[in-house]
Parts: structure tokens; C-alpha cells; sequence
């Protein structure tokens, strides 16, 4: 990621309600697909599997508190991000989900405001290392936490993987 | 400055004299485990559970950034009631805090009831505390730890300062729940979250096509040898299917020799082999649309074990092998008389 992708632009595709776990996300029955672009095609199987085919790239979830509880499994993780979801906007996020995706490059914000001043479909505007949401269909400023300096790092950098790989090229 | 365990043993992990809630240490990794095994907290150990990606990272780098804690601190007084078990316990306690109640927390269990539980019992708890959002959960590090520990490792713990928090540690929470006031019986997380968590007797008439007994959740031999006693010359209902699967293979041959897996077979169910099985919708007991099952695993969101369209309670061994017999979700002692105190005699409960 470049210093400008830390601004992102999309509009929201779906707002969604607490504790969404990763069997919601992704299936159990789907962990053996080891192609992480691949589990983007089971991403909200059970719950709403129509919702998938509505997300353009770039495009924003929203949620309530707790997001991605349940099962470590990465793939919820994976599933969220190759489905072309720019960044998850949630009042909070469950532990392990939230190191997951930033580890694999998938932006989260936490901002307990946002659920009820974003409307699918609202364009939005995210600048994750101020915290600020702006919706952009509405004009009105929301107030998120700023990324962690080191979240920072390991999303510009993509992910953990490339994190690592460019610093031990160094 | 007094710290809880878990700040005690991140601060020696990062090389710091002291630490505090919502600081970030990079602390070195001891043991670096595939799968997730919130067990490991039995050991007075930091344990918890990071992804794939993350792990690769472990490997390469031998540490971890960690955001420091804030801990809830749970002491559990009084007596457990006949048939109320440590999974009661962790249910009803998951159940009042909700399922992000100790998101990113540390979760110490203490207190006499907790102290007087098998290690098997506070893997329970430790296990299910994860369903609560906790980063970790510890148990105390005492003499039937230790001996625990020596009977499997060989390894000489001593219990101590090292492996406790300071006194006036500063805690995010307090919760004391007198377990005989609190729970007057069994406890059932019903559809479709763990924290929604009612008394037995508060659920009517649930009939069950399939009731599962095992799984790291409650696969252990105590957890085996309370479902033989219940299932000990009785039948399960012919509309319900009893899968039993016994958490490793060494409970599963000890289980052989104490003659549970026999109970299990003349009774009617299907004894499978150690793993995740049907808890994760993966194989052996995927539930159809329609059907509804009661397991002693530990997550029953939508569609986790099979179909959407099923139905998913989390209860104790003893409350899921009743209801197989039942053939819908009932108290143990509907069918069977025994009290807490013989209960306490059975071999693999010493």
C-alpha cells in the first residue's frame, strides 16, 4: 500500500448487527479450500449469500460490536478481503479476527458511531491512521480510533507476510 | 506495582520490571502450537490463540507484539449442586457477560469451588472463556495442578508468587457468584449463540434428533465416565442418535479399559474417533434442516454442525446423555437418582 491508500473510498455495501462470528463469515465446512481467493465464493453462505455478489471492489461493511468472534479460523478473514471489501467499519471487533485481518492486509476500523450514521449504499470516506469516517452522502464527520502505528506498518506494507519478507530482505 | 498474572508473566516475556493495561510489548514466545488449545492456560502459562499468518510470524521471529490485558477477575464460593457441573458454571457465567464480555481480557477463575475442581473440570472453563472473547484464562496453580503435572510431564512446579497475581492487583472487574445460590440447576446455551445461556428447566419441550458427548470442549475421561453412568443399563431414545467422541486417543483407549465405551455401544450410540467431527460441521453428525441436537461442544452458532435450518444447545455430559435417553432435552436426575456425592466416588473423577 502506498501512504495514499491509508484514505480509503467506497461505498457501504451492507450493515450488519452484533457478534457476526466467522461461521457466519465462512462455513466450517469450507476449511479445507486452501486458495484464499477462493474462499471469497462462500464468504456469508449461510446467512446471506447474496450479499457477496453485491460487493464491488473497494465497498465497506459495517457492523455492531464483535465482529469476527467465534473460531480463529483465517479464512473468515480471507473470505472478507478477496470478496474485494476495502475496509470493515465495526463499534468492535472480536481479538483474534482483528490481528487476523490485519495481518493479511484487510483494514479494520473500530467506530461505535458509525453503525448508525452509515446506510448501505452511503459513499464514504475513511482515513484510517486519523480515525476519521467521513460519509460522504450525508456530508456528516464520524468519529473512529485511529490505527495502531504498527497496524500502520503491517497494512502499508500488505500484510505480515510481505512485512516480513521486506524487512528480512533488507 | 502489584499485576495481575497476566501482566506478571507478559512483563517477564518482554523484559520489563512492570506493565499496564493497553501497552503494546513484543514478548518472546516459549511454545508455539498448530491449532488452537486453550487448555494450555492449566498451566499457569499465557496461552492464546492467533491465526495462521500470525504463526508463520511466531516462527520467523520467535515473538509477538501484545496488547497488555485489563483482567476480570472471577471467584466462584460455595458448593456446585448435584448434576451442576464446571461447564454450568463457565456457561452461566458466559451467559451474564455476554459473548464479548471479556473481549480482549485476561479471565482469572479462582476461588474455593474452582480450587476444588479436577484440572479436567478448569479446561472447561479456560476452554469456554474463549466464547466470552477472553484472550486468555487462567486457573490457579496449585497442589493438584502440580500433581498433575508431575504424574504427566514429569515436570516439578511449585506453586508460588511466579505463578499468581500480586495481592491489590488492579482488576478491570470483579465478579463473586456463589455457585450453590447462583445455579439452582443445569444450565443450556440454546440457539444461536453460546450467551444465550438459560436454566434447564426454563426450556420446555425440546425434542433432540442427535446428541453428541466429546470434544476438546468436554471429551475428557471425567466427562465420559458421568455420560456411562447415566447411559449404565439404559437405551437412547430411538428418534435421537448419541455420537460419544472422546477428546485424544489416550482417553479414548482409557475409556476402553473402564468399560465406557462398552456402556456407550449397549446403549445404542456411535463412539467416534477423537477430532472436530461434527462440532464444526465437518463430518459424522452433520445435522439435516430441521433436526436439533444437544452436545456438549462449545459453539452453536447458525449452521455450525450442518444445516442452517438446525438447531444447536450446549449443555454438560451428564445433560446431554439424559437427553439421549430422553429423546428430548431433560434434567439427569428425570432419569436417573444419583447424587453429587456418588458422582465425586466415580474412579475418573478422583
Amino acid at each position: 500500500m502506498s501512504e495514499n491508500s491509508l484514505r480509503l473510498r467506497g461505498k457501504v455495501a451492507a450493515v450488519l448487527g452484533d457478534n457476526v462470528n466467522t461461521d457466519l463469515i465462512y462455513p466450517g465446512r469450507f476449511l479445507n479450500i486452501t486458495d484464499r481467493a477462493m474462499t471469497a465464493e462462500h464468504l456469508f453462505e449461510l446467512a446471506c449469500p447474496d450479499l457477496r455478489g453485491q460487493i464491488r471492489p473497494g465497498d465497506f461493511l459495517v457492523a455492531g460490536k464483535n465482529f469476527g468472534c467465534g473460531s480463529s479460523r483465517e479464512q473468515a478473514t480471507a473470505a472478507v478481503k478477496y470478496a474485494g471489501v476495502g475496509a470493515v467499519i465495526a463499534a468492535s471487533f472480536a481479538r483474534i479476527f482483528y490481528r487476523n485481518s490485519i495481518n493479511l492486509g484487510l483494514p479494520l476500523v473500530v467506530s461505535k458511531p458509525a453503525l448508525s450514521k452509515l446506510r448501505p449504499g452511503d459513499k464514504t470516506e475513511i482515513d484510517l491512521a486519523a480515525g476519521i469516517i467521513r460519509n460522504l452522502t450525508t456530508g456528516e464527520s464520524i468519529e473512529a480510533a485511529p490505527l495502531d502505528p504498527r497496524a500502520v506498518e503491517l497494512l502499508e506494507a500488505g500484510g505480515l507476510i510481505p512485512y516480513l519478507r521486506q524487512k528480512h530482505a533488507a | 506495582m502489584a499485576m495481575t498474572l497476566a501482566e506478571k508473566i507478559l512483563a517477564r516475556a518482554s523484559g520489563r520490571e512492570t506493565v499496564a493495561p493497553d501497552e503494546i510489548v513484543v514478548a518472546v514466545v516459549d511454545l508455539a502450537m498448530s491449532h488452537e488449545n486453550a487448555d494450555l492456560v492449566r498451566n499457569g502459562a499465557f496461552a492464546t490463540g492467533i491465526g495462521a499468518t500470525e504463526m508463520a510470524g511466531v516462527w520467523t521471529e520467535g515473538r509477538l507484539w501484545f496488547k497488555i490485558p485489563s483482567t476480570i477477575r472471577i471467584e466462584v464460593a460455595g458448593e456446585l449442586r448435584p448434576w451442576v457441573s464446571a461447564k454450568d458454571l463457565i456457561l452461566f457465567i458466559v451467559g451474564r457477560l455476554g459473548a464479548d464480555g471479556a473481549d480482549y481480557r485476561a479471565v482469572e477463575f479462582d476461588g474455593p469451588v474452582i480450587r476444588r475442581m479436577t484440572v479436567a473440570s478448569r479446561m472447561v472453563l479456560a476452554n469456554l472463556a474463549m466464547e466470552m472473547g477472553a484472550k486468555v484464562a487462567f486457573t490457579p496453580v496449585d497442589e493438584t495442578l502440580c500433581a498433575y503435572l508431575a504424574e504427566r510431564a514429569g515436570e516439578r512446579l511449585v506453586p508460588g508468587d511466579r505463578y499468581a497475581p500480586d495481592p491489590g492487583a488492579g482488576y478491570e472487574r470483579m465478579l463473586e457468584i456463589d455457585a450453590g445460590a447462583a445455579l439452582d440447576e443445569p444450565q443450556v446455551a440454546c440457539p444461536h449463540a453460546v450467551d444465550n445461556v438459560k436454566p434447564l428447566s426454563a426450556l420446555g419441550e425440546v425434542p433432540v434428533d442427535q446428541a453428541v458427548v466429546g470434544s476438546c470442549t468436554n471429551g475428557r475421561l471425567e466427562d465420559l465416565a458421568v455420560a456411562a453412568r447415566v447411559l449404565e443399563g439404559r437405551r437412547v431414545h430411538p428418534r435421537t442418535r448419541l455420537l460419544v467422541i472422546p477428546a485424544s486417543q489416550q482417553i479414548y483407549r482409557e475409556a476402553m479399559r473402564l468399560g465406557y465405551l462398552e456402556t456407550f455401544i449397549a446403549a445404542g450410540a456411535m463412539v467416534n474417533p477423537p477430532g472436530c467431527g461434527p462440532c464444526v460441521g465437518g463430518h459424522q453428525g452433520i445435522l439435516a434442516a430441521g433436526e436439533a441436537c444437544i452436545s456438549t461442544t462449545n459453539r452453536n452458532f447458525i449452521g455450525r454442525m450442518g444445516s442452517k435450518d438446525s438447531q444447536v444447545y450446549l449443555a454438560s455430559p451428564a445433560v446431554v446423555a439424559a437427553s439421549a435417553v430422553a429423546g428430548r432435552i431433560v434434567h439427569p436426575e428425570t432419569i436417573c437418582e444419583e447424587t453429587a456425592h456418588e458422582r465425586e466416588l466415580s474412579p475418573a473423577a478422583r
